[in-house]
Formats: structure tokens, C-alpha cells, sequence
């Protein structure tokens, strides 16, 4: 009932959306309200109905839907994706798996992360989708359609561990600005599709060439078609490893379309949004890509360390590349009982970017000693490697279960939150869970 | 001819009878305009089904519980409309609820939706809604590590 009447209010806006305001707030206050006030005026004035309440609304798409009339926040869930996800954002869609729903080795496509910027795109025709290679680094322009990809090139089927570089945000203090994430904007799941430089090589790669850029078919959160939304990519080196994959398949699936459907880049170990969605074209650059949020401070860290809410300038800024060493327990679920003296089990996974992990530990004691976890080798290079070991809590009481991995090049995760950074990047900071024994 | 002729005075009174009729005329606009300005909905037809739907629509989404305006989240004080219909035009205002700084940071904020976003220049707005986002979202202390917090026991099998 609530949603068919929203849905008119919607088809009243797409239809004559200053009419719509002129009767909805018309109608709508009976008292001298500002509201009430404006729109008539704004009737009299024959004006700018839209604007009653809102300053240079004329440099506002006239199609807007005035805030008070839009889609509670209450009741949703993200299209294709499983309703247990945490949802931080609904414009654009962004939101993170609960790390308890992580436990399987593989993670399920419905509730792998999603992280958007803009607006994915509508009405896909797989058949006419098309990816274009070109740039001044590139010895000529070629286009494939997805069946041309998977017909005139090997395919491959990898492992590959996505984060977000903002995963953890939400601990940075002073409060880092965008998506508060946790925990859960990473996954490992297993992509299918053809190797990025099989592709590349197919077309030429010059060697003055520096970097690749990707763009995707989203749009623009202000409605400007013309806008990029994103733009990210990597260095050449990055570009042409093996398991960098132009894919069309998730776990021998479909793309879901929150993660890019019908065609992705997936370059796994760096921050998740290198990884082009709803791939189209690929430029391959003679210098750093400079597409929209490879500039500034998007997806950049301080050069050195800085303290706690610092002003960095700009030109202080590096472009991050391998994410750091990191771990999840996936089980048990924050918050269990354990009746009486007995052991369980506690796992989980961990990785290092473009690293591996060496060793794994967890603290039952908030640190003072580990115990070292068994730890399986990496189903692939860049793929999450799983742990495990049995836990015993001494006597009745709150504890808190924390990992601990270490890289290959022997560094650990913090057990504090790491170096505070503007946009509150990389906190790879050790994953607790609280857990309590109870005698009975 | 006297000034005070009878065809003078016909006609004087004629003149008089039309301005009388467009004072009256005049007059009846006013009070139109402000029965418009006080309570618009009284010179409009009852309007029909979808139209009553979509009033108390727009009251739902005005609810206000527990001083949060409930369809957005925002901390209702003063200049939470600015707020509400200035960002929500391109997202969500859980981007909003979910951050906090103070003036600067939030102006920090703004100037970059405005360089890269295509925000358009807030005007005078742009000072009112500053000071209701720091203040209602502003920095709060924290450690570098928080207590783990909303955990939901269960027994382990």
C-alpha cells in the first residue's frame, strides 16, 4: 500500500514535477508555514515553484524530487543482493557483509560487498556490450564484444581477494569523511573471464606506456551523463600480472549488477576500486591515468606519517597500491556463550595485498600472548588464505578473541587503529570478537 | 455650459460607478491572494483519490519521532529542511547522519561536492547549514580503539 503510493508520487513528479509541487505543498500546510507561505507565493509570482525552499534552485535539474517526498530509508534491500547485508548508503548503493556471513572460503556473489559511486547502468544488452582498448599507449584501437572475448582469448578462473581501500573507516578519530565502513567491504570470490594483458597485448602496448584507466557505464549521482563517475586504474606492471582479469563471471555466475554486470575489471590485492564495474573502455596512458578519484585526496595517503587531523597538501599525497596485511574471524560470530570448560573452534581468513600471509595468531588475553593458528596457502596468488585453531577459555568471564596475520615481508596487523590519513584509508587494524564462558 | 450640468454629473457618476466596480474588483484579488497566502488549500477544489494518497504521503515522510525526522534520519534543529532538501538532490542523507566535523570540516566537505560534485553555490544557505551540521554532527572524542559495542549473545553450539 505505502510502496503504490509512492510509486505516484514519483509518476506525478516524472510527469509535470513543478505541477506536482504546486498541488502536493499547496494542499499540504494550513497554517502560516514557511512552506505554505512560499509555494503560493511562488503561484502568484508564476516562478520558481520548485525553488520555494531551496536557494539557486534554478541550477537544480528541474526533475528533482524535493527531499520530503522521497523514498524512506526503511524497508530496502539492495537488487540482487542478500537483505543480511549492512546497508551505509542507498544513494549510491554501498554496503558491507556482516564478517560472520564471510565464513565460507569462497564468498557467495549475493553478499559479496557493494560499493558504488554512481549509478549503475539500466537496460544491459550483453550482446551489443562492447569494450574498447585505446590511448596514447596503445598501438591501435580495438573493440570486442563479450563473445568475442571469450572466444578468441584463453579463460581463466581465479580466487581474488577485493577490498575497498576505506574498509575500516568508521575507526579513524578525528572522523574520516565518506562511508563509515567496518568491517565488511572485502571478499574473495572466484571471477572468471579473460587475462587483462592477453587483451592488452592484443592490442599493443607501447613501451612508453605508464598506466591503464578504466571506464565504466555508471552515471553520475547529479544526473550529468556527461560526468565521469569514476576513473581508477594501475600502473602497467600491476596490469600485466597473470591474474589480472577482464571478467563476466562470478562464482560461474552472472555478475550480479551492484558488482558489475555484464563486464568488470578485477584486479585483486589493491584497493577494490581499481577494479572497474560495467567495463566499456580501457585507455592505456603514457603517464598516471588522471580520471576522476585518481586526483586529490581519493584513494591517496599522506606521504609520511602525519598525527591525528592534519591538513596534508595535496602534492603530500601518494596513490595507494597493495592493501595491507589483514584478518577476519568469520567464526564464531561476535557475541558467543561458551557453557562450561570446552574448546571451540576459531577461523577465519587473511591476506596481504599483493603479499602473503606468514603467520596467523589470536590473543584471548587482549594481547598479552598469541597462540599461533594453522594457516592454508593461498588457492591462487592474491586469493584470502584461511586459519584456524581451537580455543580454550580458562575460566568464566568476558574475553575478547583478537587476530592477529603477519606478511611475508614480516609485518603484523596493529592492534590499535594504524596512522590516521584524511579520507581514513587502510585500517588493518586486528579484528576482535567479544565471547564469554559461563559456568553451569 | 455649466461644469455642473446634468450631462456632467451623468457622467461624473458613471465614472465613479466603474471606479467603485474596480475598487471592488481590486478588493475581491486581495482577499484571494491572501486567503492564498494563509491557507492555500481553501480556494481548491476537494481534490480526488491519488491526490489525498499523496498528502498523507507527504506527512509520513514529514514524520517527525523523538526529535529525528524519521524518513531521513536528520536530527531535527534549526536548519535540518536546508539539510534536507539541499543534499538529498543527489544522495542519500545517510552520507550526512553517518559523518561528523566541525564547520571547517564540514565546509571542506561542501567545497569539494561543489569542485567535483557539481553542487551548485549554496548562497546564503550555505552558512546555516554549516552550523546545523556541526553541531548536530560534530567531532566527538575517541580513543584510537573503541569498546566493542551492540554485541547480540548467543550460546555457541
Amino acid at each position: 500500500m505505502k510502496k503504490k503510493k509512492k510509486v505516484g508520487v514519483r509518476e506525478l513528479y516524472n510527469k509535470d514535477s513543478l505541477k506536482a509541487n504546486k498541488e502536493l505543498w499547496g494542499e499540504q500546510e494550513s497554517d502560516f508555514s514557511r512552506r505554505g507561505f512560499l509555494s503560493s507565493s511562488a503561484l502568484l509570482a508564476m516562478g520558481t515553484l520548485l525553488g520555494g525552499k531551496i536557494v539557486f534552485g534554478e541550477n537544480m535539474p528541474s526533475d528533482l524530487i524535493p527531499a520530503g517526498l522521497k523514498d524512506s530509508d526503511k524497508e530496502f534491500s539492495i537488487p540482487g543482493k542478500s537483505g543480511d547485508l549492512i546497508i551505509l548508503n542507498d544513494k549510491p548503493w554501498n554496503a558491507e557483509t556482516p564478517p560472520h556471513l564471510l565464513d565460507d572460503k569462497v564468498t557467495p556473489s549475493d553478499i559479496m560487498f557493494v560499493r558504488n559511486n554512481g549509478v549503475p547502468p539500466e537496460n544491459i544488452n550483453v550482446s551489443t556490450w562492447k569494450l574498447t582498448i585505446e590511448g596514447e599507449s596503445a598501438e591501435t584501437t580495438k573493440s570486442y564484444t563479450i563473445a568475442e572475448l571469450k572466444s578468441k582469448f584463453n579463460q581463466y578462473t581465479y580466487k581474488l581477494t577485493l577490498e575497498c581501500g576505506g574498509n575500516g573507516r568508521s575507526e579513524f578519530n578525528p572522523v574520516a569523511k565518506g562511508n563509515q565502513w567496518t568491517l565488511g567491504a572485502v571478499g574473495c570470490s572466484a571471477w572468471t573471464g579473460v587475462r587483462l594483458k592477453d587483451v592488452l597485448d592484443d592490442v599493443g602496448v607501447k613501451s612508453n606506456a605508464v598506466y591503464i584507466g578504466y571506464y565504466g557505464a555508471d552515471t553520475h549521482l547529479s544526473g550529468d551523463h556527461n560526468k565521469v563517475v569514476i576513473s581508477r586504474g594501475v600502473p602497467i606492471a600491476k596490469a600485466m600480472e597473470e591474474e589480472g582479469l577482464i571478467a563476466w563471471s562470478l562464482n560461474g555466475e552472472d555478475i550480479p549488477v551492484m558488482n558489475g554486470y555484464p563486464l568488470r575489471l578485477v584486479i585483486g590485492g589493491w584497493p577494490a576500486s581499481v577494479s572497474g564495474k560495467w567495463l566499456t573502455k580501457i585507455a592505456i596512458r603514457d603517464k598516471v591515468h588522471d580520471g576522476p578519484k585518481m586526483d586529490g585526496y581519493s584513494y591517496r595517503v599522506p606521504k609520511y606519517p602525519v598525527a591525528p587531523g592534519t591538513k596534508v597538501p595535496e602534492e603530500d599525497m601518494k596513490i595507494i597500491e597493495s592493501m595491507p596485511v589483514k584478518s577476519l574471524i568469520t567464526f564464531p560470530k561476535s557475541g558467543a556463550i561458551v557453557k562450561g570448560n570446552r574448546s571451540f573452534e576459531v577461523r577465519g581468513h587473511a591476506w596481504a595485498g599483493d603479499l602473503t600471509v606468514n603467520e596467523m595468531y589470536v590473543s584471548i588475553d587482549f594481547g598479552a600472548t598469541w597462540k599461533k593458528c594453522s594457516l592454508e596457502k593461498p588457492a591462487n596468488r592474491l586469493a584470502w588464505q584461511h586459519w584456524k585453531i581451537q580455543v580454550n577459555l580458562p575460566e568464566e568471564g568476558y574475553y575478547e578473541i583478537w587476530s592477529k596475520a603477519v606478511d611475508s615481508e614480516g609485518k603484523a596487523q596493529p592492534l590499535i587503529v594504524p596512522g590516521w590519513n584524511p579520507k581514513g584509508y587502510l585500517n588493518n587494524a586486528s579484528h576482535r570478537i567479544a565471547c564469554k564462558r559461563i559456568d553451569v | 455650459m455649466s461644469e455642473y450640468s446634468p450631462e456632467n454629473i451623468k457622467y461624473a457618476k458613471g465614472v465613479v460607478k466603474y471606479f467603485n466596480r474596480l475598487l471592488a474588483l481590486i478588493g475581491v484579488l486581495i482577499i484571494f491572494i491572501i486567503i492564498q497566502l494563509v491557507n492555500p488549500g481553501l480556494l481548491k477544489p476537494q481534490s480526488k483519490g491519488e491526490l489525498t494518497q499523496l498528502t498523507e504521503e507527504v506527512d509520513a515522510e514529514n514524520l517527525i519521532e523523538n526529535g529525528i525526522h524519521v524518513s531521513s534520519g536528520l536530527i531535527v534543529d534549526e536548519g535540518y529542511e536546508l539539510v534536507l532538501n539541499t543534499c538529498s538532490g543527489c544522495h542519500s542523507l545517510k552520507l550526512v547522519t553517518q559523518n561528523k566535523g566541525n564547520k571547517a570540516d564540514w565546509k571542506e566537505v561542501i567545497v569539494w561536492m561543489q569542485e567535483t560534485q557539481k553542487l551548485w553555490d549554496l548562497g546564503s544557505t550555505e552558512g546555516p547549514i554549516i552550523a546545523y551540521l556541526a553541531k548536530n554532527y560534530g567531532q566527538s572524542k575517541k580513543g584510537r580503539r573503541m569498546n566493542l559495542e551492540n554485541i547480540e549473545w548467543y550460546e555457541l553450539e
